[in-house]
């Protein structure tokens, strides 16, 4: 009976895979630097470039009148920031030409008859033209301007008659950006960044796992002698926990200090779900580690999921925004649940039951990839 | 008990018939030469032998343990060294020695390692990698790999290509050491030399098994008649004798020819103008094993094309 435990499943052998793989790691500089320092210049990098709420946009500004109206309209504007007038346009085919050349994003027009208008109580009109070849670049500029601009109109008429009526007339839109109230991106984006670079490096890694020792020819001989299946795999896969501990480490002292990202949930929650991510990831690795055949296809496939991950996962575009079938796909990637559990904990403050679900689904897919992969690996050449 | 008894056993990958019903057996103790040109299925039939491999057809036993049943006893009591250098070469010596040890079990740990870099004169390179060692000494430490867990079954793979005959030399005195305490050796080569240093040779061509036996029966069964010529301008001789009826083989051999023929009347009829000249002679010689080998490679048909 002990043999046969012994057979299928031995700590000292575990013990021995894991000291040759430590070795091989440290011995491999390049690979060894890249794993800690891809993470840090990614979130550096992509944390301050990324930035999905872009302000101080350049603007022109169409205005023929020079009216109190037209003036606090356009530093109204010019206040939140999104708009940045650079040009002032004499006439709109001007306007037209600097918005065609990309010189400016917005055209903003406010018609001669605009402060009569107003002082008539008639419904005044002002037109803002957005180049809307990025749509999510122009959103936030374009979202705020009803508000802005009927702000603006109550005070400049509270100037001249602070009449109550006149402003019950006006709608005033309430907008609350909740858990993150001044909509800055790098809530958004450095914890999705601690996301996609463990899948990016954990996945590539282990991918390489089998079939850098078919390559090197050693494969034969680990077959030759007696280590199962699962010391195999727990040999390749463990070592990357630590790789993974290390970064999940570095991108979350960096996001308190370099981008002073709040932390309202429970820390030892979610290192509890990182662990459960990073296991998914290394197991989804070493399971295309099993059916490529050289490091170049275990690239391939590699890049193969992480594409998928990083546009329907919700990291970089709106995950409610995608039709329903590319929501069903979203569903079959980690990264997915995992940006839903990351943003719930640090943002939110979201307990435990708030993302067993989430939880429950990584779950899932440690047991089905850890399957998948035993059931894939050859104990034979054939 | 015999350590290897296997019987038809075959193997194809895709439509190509690798081994075509190969049988072996070798007794315990024995050291046995596997021959054949290459791609001949030496390294597929050492593979199903130590499980790397599942046979189509055929069944057998390895140091008595079931060749489709029981792969896992089997890996675990033989050692098998295989063409290629497959152990780590971003590892030293002495790593992959206590790599080897630790997924044996064997303990304590150090106390092997160091007793096996004792034994194979390795002890001084311990710390070096194995990625910077030359051909020999690589040799030297997947032979000392192979058999620190103290196999009953060594199984080798071409262990001397590319390795200086010094160390040649060495590896084989090594062999017969080991089989002397008990070991079974099954060990493919090209060299006819350490052909001839096995107890018993196999021949194996194209997936088929043709001779078996110990080099003289092999020798004496091919049924062989060799002359050999000697004389000046013997590669005028050799172009005349080419492809005459009777002669198989024209093999120049130093500073004679070796004339090889599977017929003794019609290769003496075919010599008989040779003989008549004043400035050659023609003896009868020995048919060497090489000859042999030449005999059966030409007899083979190719299945590899």
């Amino acid at each position: 009976m002990t043999s046969l435990t012994n057979g299928i499943f031995s700590f000292a052998r575990l013990g021995a895979l894991l000291t040759k793989e430590f070795i091989q790691m440290r011995r491999d500089r390049i690979t060894f630097a890249m794993m800690l320092g891809v993470p840090l210049m990614q979130l550096v990098l992509f944390g301050f470039a990324i930035n999905s709420d872009p302000k101080s946009l350049p603007a022109a500004l169409v205005a023929t009148s020079n009216d109190q109206y037209t003036r606090a309209m356009v530093s109204a504007l010019q206040n939140t920031n999104y708009y940045r007038f650079d040009h002032i346009a004499e006439t709109s085919a001007e306007a037209e030409e600097l918005m065609a050349s990309g010189e400016v994003a917005f055209v903003v027009t406010i018609p001669a008859d605009f402060g009569r208008r107003v002082a008539a109580g008639d419904a005044p009109q002002i037109l803002i033209e957005a180049d809307a070849t990025d749509p999510s670049a122009s959103s936030g500029a374009v979202s705020t301007l009803g508000t802005v601009a009927n702000q603006a109109l109550l005070r400049a008429q509270g100037m001249e008659a602070a009449s109550a009526e006149t402003a019950r007339g006006q709608l005033e839109v309430v907008v609350h950006r909740r858990y993150n109230p001044e909509g800055i991106s790098q809530y958004n984006i450095v914890p999705g960044l601690l996301g996609v670079i463990l899948q990016m490096t954990m996945v590539m890694m282990t991918s390489m796992a089998l079939t850098r020792e078919t390559e090197r020819g050693t494969m034969e001989n680990l077959l030759a002698m007696p280590a199962s299946p699962a010391e195999i795999m727990l040999g390749k896969v463990l070592p990357y926990l630590v790789v993974g501990a290390v970064q999940v480490t570095v991108v979350l002292i960096a996001s308190k200090l370099l981008f002073s990202i709040p932390f309202i949930g429970s820390l030892s929650l979610l290192l509890s779900a990182i662990l459960v991510f990073v296991l998914a990831l290394v197991l989804l690795g070493y399971t295309i580690s099993t059916i490529a055949r050289t490091q170049m296809q275990a690239m391939q496939l590699t890049f193969f999921f992480f594409l998928p991950s990083i546009l329907l996962s919700g990291f970089m575009f709106p995950y409610r925004g995608m039709p329903g079938w590319a929501q069903a796909l979203g569903e079959i990637l980690p990264l997915t649940h995992f940006l839903r559990i990351i943003r719930a904990v640090m943002l939110k403050g979201a307990e435990f039951p708030a993302i067993a679900a989430e939880v429950g689904i990584l779950g899932l897919f440690v047991a089905v990839f850890a399957g998948l992969a035993l059931f894939r690996f050859r104990r034979t050449l054939d | 008990m015999n350590a290897i008894e296997v019987t038809n056993l075959v193997k194809r990958f895709g439509d190509k018939t690798v081994v075509d019903h190969v049988t072996i057996t070798v007794a315990e103790g024995e050291i046995v030469g596997f021959l054949g040109p290459n791609g001949s299925g030496k390294t597929t039939t050492i593979r199903i032998m130590c499980g790397l491999l599942t046979p189509d057809e055929g069944e057998g036993q390895v140091l008595g343990y079931d060749l489709r049943t029981d792969s896992l006893k089997i890996k675990r009591e033989v050692g098998y060294m295989t063409q290629k250098f497959s152990f780590y070469e971003d590892l030293t010596i002495g790593e992959n020695l206590e790599f080897v040890a630790r997924l044996y079990k064997l303990r304590p740990v150090e106390e092997h390692v160091a007793r096996t870099l004792d034994e194979l004169g390795l002890t001084s390179r311990r710390d070096q990698l194995a990625g910077t060692l030359s051909g020999g000494w690589k040799q030297r430490l997947a032979l000392a790999a192979c058999i620190m867990h103290k196999p009953k079954l060594l199984l080798l793979d071409e262990p001397t290509a590319g390795v200086d005959p010094k160390a040649r030399r060495e590896f084989w005195d090594e062999i017969h050491r080991l089989a002397r305490g008990g070991l079974t050796v099954l060990v493919s080569t090209h060299y006819m030399d350490e052909a001839e240093r096995c107890h018993r040779i196999s021949y194996i061509s194209y997936g088929k098994m043709l001779a078996s036996g110990t080099v003289e029966d092999v020798v004496r069964n091919a049924g062989l008649t060799t002359f050999v010529v000697s004389g000046p301008r013997l590669d005028q001789v050799a172009t005349a004798l080419e492809g005459r009826p009777g002669i198989d083989q024209v093999a120049p051999f130093g500073a004679t020819l070796h004339v090889v023929g599977s017929d003794r009347e019609k290769l003496e009829a075919a010599l008989a103008d040779i003989r008549d000249r004043k400035d050659v002679t023609v003896e009868p010689g020995e048919t060497s094993l090489e000859d042999v080998f030449i005999q059966f490679m030409a007899g083979s048909r190719d299945n590899m094309s």
